[in-house]
C-alpha cells in the first residue's frame, strides 16, 4: 500500500479488530462487542509521524504540519461555529514497526502498552494503539473508495455457532442446527460513514427483519465541488420481498446519482432521474419469481418508499416517494428546524385537505397507510423533489418512519439530534436509531445524517 | 439392474404451505408439505395401456397378487370368477421383465405360480403360464391373511429389485389366525414391502383391510360387485408399475425443545404417521411413505417450539426426503423444505390461518367423523351418528369432496348440507356403508 502523505480522514483503525464493528474515532471499546482497543495489534508502520529510523529530528514530516513538530495535523472540518478539530487517536505517535518504543516526543511519552493516563481531553487522547512486531501494514484499510454501502457489511467473524443457544452449530439456511433460531442477518443492522456523511440502519425490536436500505456516498461536481448523496428506502411490509425491493431502490437511486452528478446534472433533475432509475429497478423484481419462503395466497409486487438528499457548498435538494421524510436542523440551534418533505400517506393528505388536524390525523390507524411508493403496482409515480439554498450550515437528517414515529415534529427531531451532528454524523445517526429503539423499536429504523454545506475536504479523494 | 442413476428416478421437491406468524407466547406450528416426484414414469390410469413399459425400462420390481380362495369365495361363484379375472388382467398389466408371482391364499398360504419358491419373470410366455395356472384356483378353505402375507415377502425377498409391491384380495375377515398373529405378520413385512389390499363383496371387516393397506403402506378400497375387480387390479398394477423408488422417507428435523403434536399424509388419503417414526440422529426423525411413481401428496406437520420474543425467527422444523440405508446412514433424495416460526405483533398476520392448513385439518376431521358415526350408528346411538354424519356432510360440501359427499349421502338423508343437518336413513346397503367407511379417508386438494 502507498504511504500517504496526509494523516487519512478516516481513522486508520475503521473496524474493530474482534468483530468488524466499525469504530469512531476516539473509542476505547468497541461498542459492539466490548473488545479493549488500547490491545488492538499497532499501527502499520506507514503512519506519516513516525520515522522508521527512530531519529525523529529526521522524521520526514509533511511540510505545513512540521511546524507543530510532533503532532500530526487533525482532520479539517468545515464550516464555522463547529467544535474545533480534534486529533484522530490514530494520529498519534506510537511505537515503530519493530516494537520498541520510539524516542520520547515532546509533551507525550509513547511508552509501548502503558494504560492511558491523566484524564483524556478530547475524547482521543485516551486511547493508545501498540503495535505488534512486524505488524502488516495492509492490515487495516486507510482511505478507500466508498463502497457500495450494502456490499459493506462484514460476514461475522470465526466460526458460526448460534446466537441464541451458544451450542449449535449454524448451517447453511442461517438456523441454528441446535435451537432452530434464525442467526442475525447482515441488514439487521449496518452502519457506514463515507466522508462527511453517514448512516445508521436497524431492525428494531419487533420485527424479524429489516426491510430498510439505505445508499450514502459523496463525489465532485464538474466544477470540483463536493456533493453528498444520502438515500434511504423503507419496504412496503405488506407487499413481498420488501427488502429486496428497498435495497434495490436504494442502490439504483444511489448508482443514478453518483452516475449524473459528475456530469453535471443539475441536482434536482438527478434526483427526479434517480427516482425513476429506482422505481424501475423495483418494478424488475415484480417480474422475478418469488423466493421459496413467500407462500403467500396472493402476492403484491415488492414495494418500498424511497427519500434522498444531494447536499453541495450551496444547495440542498431532496427527493421522495412514501412516507419517508428529509428533515432540516440548523446549526445554531437558535434558529428553527423544518422538515422537507411531505409525506405520501394517508394522514398527510387528511390534513392537506384540510379535513383532520394532524394529531387528529396521525393517531389514526390509518395513518401510515401510505399513498405512493416504487413497485409495480403504483398507480402513478410521482417524484417529489424540492431544492433549497440554506442560508446557513446545518445538517440534513434523512430517515424512514421507524425514526420519525418517535420525533414527528421538526423541533422534536432537533432536540435529540446532539449538537456535533455535522462533525460526528455517524455518533449523530446511531443517537437518532438509539432514540427510537428506547422509544419500543417498533419498526425498521434508517437514518442518514448529512451536514451542509458539503464540506471541501475529503470529496475528492473518493 | 436396479441402477438409481437412471434418468427415469423421479426428481422430488417439497413446497411448504403455512402461517409462520406467531402472536407473542404462541407455540404450535402447523404446516402443509407438499412433496412431488417428478421426471420418473408415468403412474397408470384407468385410461393408459396395460404395456407401458418397453423391457429394461424402469427400476426392476417383483409382485406378488395374493388372492383369496377361501371356502366363501364360492358363495356367490360370481366372486371366485371375478377374483380369477382380475388376478388374470393384473398379470397383463405386469410389464416385462418384472418378477411376479401369484399366491392362493385361504388358511395357509400355497404358490400357484410359478412354484419352487420362486419368482417368474413377466414375458408373453410366463404371462400365459400364469394365466393357466389361475384355472387350478378353486375356493375351499379359511383365511389366515397372516400367513399369505408372510409367503409374499418370502418370496418377494428373493429376489434382488428395487421395487416390492404387493396385491392383496379378500372377501372374508380373519377368522383362521388370531388379530395378533396378522399384527405380527404385518409388523414384520412393514418396510419390506408395499401393498394394496381389496376387499370384495361385504363379508369382509373394513378396520382388518385398511389396517394392513396403512402398515403396508398401500390403498385400501372396496369391490362390492366381484365384476368390478378386473378394472380395479389393472389400476392397481398400473401404478405398482409407475412406482420409481421404494422405501422414501419423509425425515423431520425439529430445534431442541419442540414436541411434534402429529405428522400424517393428507393427500391423497389421510393416514397417520406420527406414531411411525424412527429416530434418525439428533432431533431428526423419518417417517414412512413406502415408494413413489409420479405423484404428489400432501403432509401435514404440526409441532409445538419454545415461544421465542416478538420479532424472532427460528426454525421450526425442516422436512428432507430420503432413502434409509440398511447400515443406518441415507441417501439424501435432495429436495427440503422449511418450516418457520416468526413472533409478530401483527395481529392480522399471526391470526390468520393458511388456506391449505384449513382445508387439511377439515379433510383429517372429515376422516375421523366418518368413522366415528358410524361407530356409533353401529352401537346404536341414533343421536351421536346423526351429530358426526352430519358434521361430516358439512365439512365434505364445504370442502369440495364431492365424491366423499356422494357417500355420505347414501348413508344419511341431507336436509341442509350447509349447516350440517341430516337425518340416518332407515335402511342402509351394507356395500355403501362399507364403501362409506373404506372411503372415507379420502381428501381432495385445495381449489387453488
Amino acid at each position: 500500500m502507498s504511504q500517504m502523505p496526509q494523516p487519512s480522514q478516516r481513522t486508520a483503525l475503521s473496524r474493530c479488530p474482534s468483530c468488524e464493528e466499525p469504530l469512531e474515532s476516539g473509542d476505547r471499546f468497541c461498542g459492539a462487542c466490548g473488545y479493549d482497543l488500547s490491545a488492538v495489534p499497532p499501527l502499520p508502520g506507514d503512519s506519516p509521524t513516525l520515522t522508521l529510523s527512530g531519529a525523529l529530528a529526521s522524521a520526514p514530516h509533511p511540510p505545513p504540519e512540521a511546524a507543530s513538530v510532533d503532532w500530526p495535523h487533525a482532520p479539517e472540518t468545515s464550516g464555522s461555529g463547529k467544535p474545533a478539530p480534534v486529533h484522530l487517536a490514530t494520529d498519534l505517535p506510537g511505537t515503530d514497526s519493530g516494537g520498541t518504543a520510539l524516542p520520547p516526543v515532546p509533551g507525550r511519552p509513547p511508552m509501548p502498552g502503558l494504560p492511558p493516563t491523566g484524564s483524556p481531553v478530547s475524547p482521543a487522547t485516551g486511547v493508545r494503539f501498540d503495535r505488534p512486531a512486524g505488524g502488516e501494514p495492509d492490515e487495516y484499510p486507510l482511505q478507500a473508495p466508498a463502497p457500495p454501502p450494502a456490499g459493506t457489511a462484514t460476514p461475522p467473524a470465526g466460526t458460526k455457532v448460534c446466537v441464541a443457544c451458544r451450542a449449535g452449530r449454524v448451517d447453511n439456511d442461517g438456523y441454528c442446527e441446535n435451537c432452530g433460531h434464525a442467526q442475525p442477518r447482515e441488514r439487521d443492522h449496518m452502519e457506514d460513514e463515507v466522508g462527511p456523511l453517514a448512516a445508521v440502519t436497524d431492525r428494531g425490536l419487533r420485527h424479524h427483519r429489516n426491510e430498510d436500505a439505505y445508499a450514502i456516498s459523496h463525489t465532485t461536481l464538474p466544477d470540483r465541488a463536493p456533493a453528498l448523496v444520502a438515500i434511504v428506502c423503507d419496504g412496503v411490509s405488506s407487499a413481498t420481498r420488501p427488502d429486496e425491493a428497498s435495497l434495490a431502490a436504494s442502490r439504483a437511486a444511489g448508482d443514478s446519482l453518483m452516475a449524473a452528478l459528475p456530469q453535471g446534472t443539475h441536482p434536482q433533475q438527478a434526483m427526479h432521474d434517480a427516482i425513476i432509475a429506482a422505481s424501475h429497478a423495483v418494478n424488475a423484481l415484480a417480474d422475478e419469481p418469488g423466493g421459496a419462503r413467500e407462500h403467500t395466497p396472493h402476492q403484491n409486487s415488492p414495494a418500498c418508499t424511497l427519500v434522498g438528499s444531494v447536499v453541495t457548498p450551496t444547495l440542498l435538494v431532496v427527493g421522495w416517494v412514501g412516507d419517508s421524510r428529509a428533515y432540516w436542523v440548523p446549526l445554531d440551534r437558535s434558529t428553527a428546524p423544518a422538515r422537507l418533505t411531505e409525506d405520501d400517506s394517508w394522514a398527510a393528505q387528511m390534513v392537506a385537505a384540510g379535513l383532520m388536524n394532524e394529531a387528529e390525523a396521525y393517531a389514526d390507524e390509518r395513518a401510515h397507510a401510505i399513498t405512493g411508493w416504487l413497485g409495480a403496482d403504483a398507480y402513478e409515480l410521482e417524484p417529489h423533489t424540492a431544492s433549497f439554498k440554506p442560508d446557513r450550515p446545518g445538517v440534513v437528517v434523512v430517515c424512514t418512519d421507524g425514526l420519525w414515529n418517535y420525533a414527528e415534529a421538526a423541533d422534536e427531531l432537533a432536540e435529540i439530534l446532539p449538537p456535533d451532528a455535522a462533525s460526528r454524523p455517524l455518533h449523530a445517526a446511531r443517537v437518532l436509531v438509539g432514540h427510537a429503539l428506547d422509544g419500543g423499536g417498533h419498526d425498521n429504523v434508517t437514518v442518514a445524517v448529512v451536514p451542509f454545506p458539503a464540506p471541501s475536504q475529503g470529496a475528492g479523494s473518493a | 439392474m436396479a441402477n438409481f442413476s437412471k434418468s427415469n428416478v423421479p426428481q422430488f421437491s417439497v413446497d411448504v404451505y403455512q402461517n409462520e406468524y406467531l402472536p407473542d407466547g404462541g407455540r404450535e406450528v402447523s404446516a402443509i408439505v407438499t412433496v412431488t416426484a417428478t421426471g420418473g414414469g408415468t403412474v397408470g390410469t384407468g385410461v393408459s395401456a396395460p404395456h407401458l413399459y418397453s423391457p429394461g425400462q424402469g427400476p426392476d420390481a417383483a409382485v406378488a397378487i395374493m388372492v383369496d380362495c377361501s371356502g366363501s369365495m364360492d358363495y356367490p361363484p360370481t366372486k371366485m370368477r371375478g377374483a380369477r379375472e382380475a388376478t388374470a388382467a393384473a398379470i397383463d398389466a405386469v410389464r416385462d421383465g418384472v418378477h411376479f408371482t401369484v399366491i392362493d391364499g385361504t388358511h395357509v398360504a400355497r404358490e400357484v405360480y410359478p412354484g419352487g419358491g420362486r419368482l417368474a419373470v413377466a414375458d408373453a410366455t410366463t404371462r400365459e403360464q400364469a394365466k393357466q395356472a389361475l384355472r387350478r384356483l378353486s375356493a375351499g378353505g379359511g383365511t389366515a391373511i397372516g400367513t399369505w402375507l408372510r409367503l409374499a415377502d418370502r418370496l418377494l425377498s428373493s429376489s434382488e429389485v428395487a421395487i416390492r409391491h404387493g396385491i392383496l384380495l379378500t372377501d372374508g375377515r380373519n377368522e383362521h389366525e388370531s388379530p395378533e398373529d396378522l399384527k405380527a405378520a404385518l409388523d414384520s413385512c412393514a418396510g419390506r414391502f408395499t401393498c394394496d389390499a381389496r376387499g370384495v363383496g361385504t363379508d369382509w371387516e373394513v378396520k382388518e383391510v385398511t389396517a394392513i393397506a396403512s402398515a403396508l403402506l398401500g390403498t385400501a378400497d372396496i369391490v362390492a360387485d366381484p365384476a368390478g375387480l378386473a378394472g380395479d387390479f389393472t389400476q392397481m398394477m398400473e401404478t405398482a408399475m409407475g412406482k420409481e423408488v421404494a422405501d422414501v422417507a419423509l425425515r423431520l428435523w425439529t430445534p431442541l425443545g419442540t414436541e411434534i403434536k402429529f405428522v400424517k399424509q393428507v393427500a391423497p388419503t389421510v393416514a397417520e404417521l406420527t406414531d411411525r417414526r424412527t429416530e434418525a440422529g439428533p432431533r431428526a426423525g423419518d417417517y414412512p411413505t413406502g415408494s413413489w411413481g409420479d405423484e404428489s401428496r400432501d403432509y401435514h406437520v404440526c409441532v409445538e417450539v419454545p415461544s421465542a420474543g416478538l420479532g424472532q425467527e427460528m426454525l421450526a422444523a425442516r422436512v428432507s426426503l430420503v432413502i434409509p440405508q440398511p447400515d443406518g446412514s441415507a441417501q439424501n433424495l435432495g429436495a427440503q423444505g422449511l418450516v418457520r416460526a416468526v413472533w409478530t405483533d401483527d395481529m392480522a398476520a399471526s391470526t390468520s390461518i393458511n388456506p391449505q392448513v384449513a382445508h387439511y385439518t377439515g379433510q383429517a376431521e372429515l376422516a375421523q367423523v366418518i368413522q366415528q358415526g358410524l361407530d356409533a350408528r353401529k352401537a346404536g346411538d341414533v343421536d351421536g351418528a346423526t351429530a358426526k354424519l352430519g358434521r361430516a356432510v358439512q365439512l365434505a360440501s364445504a370442502s369440495g369432496n364431492a365424491d366423499t359427499a356422494k357417500l355420505l349421502a347414501k348413508v344419511v338423508d341431507v336436509v341442509d348440507a350447509a349447516a350440517g343437518t341430516v337425518r340416518l336413513k332407515a335402511k342402509v346397503e351394507e356395500a355403501d356403508e362399507m364403501t362409506l367407511e373404506t372411503r372415507s379417508t379420502k381428501t381432495v386438494r385445495v381449489k387453488k
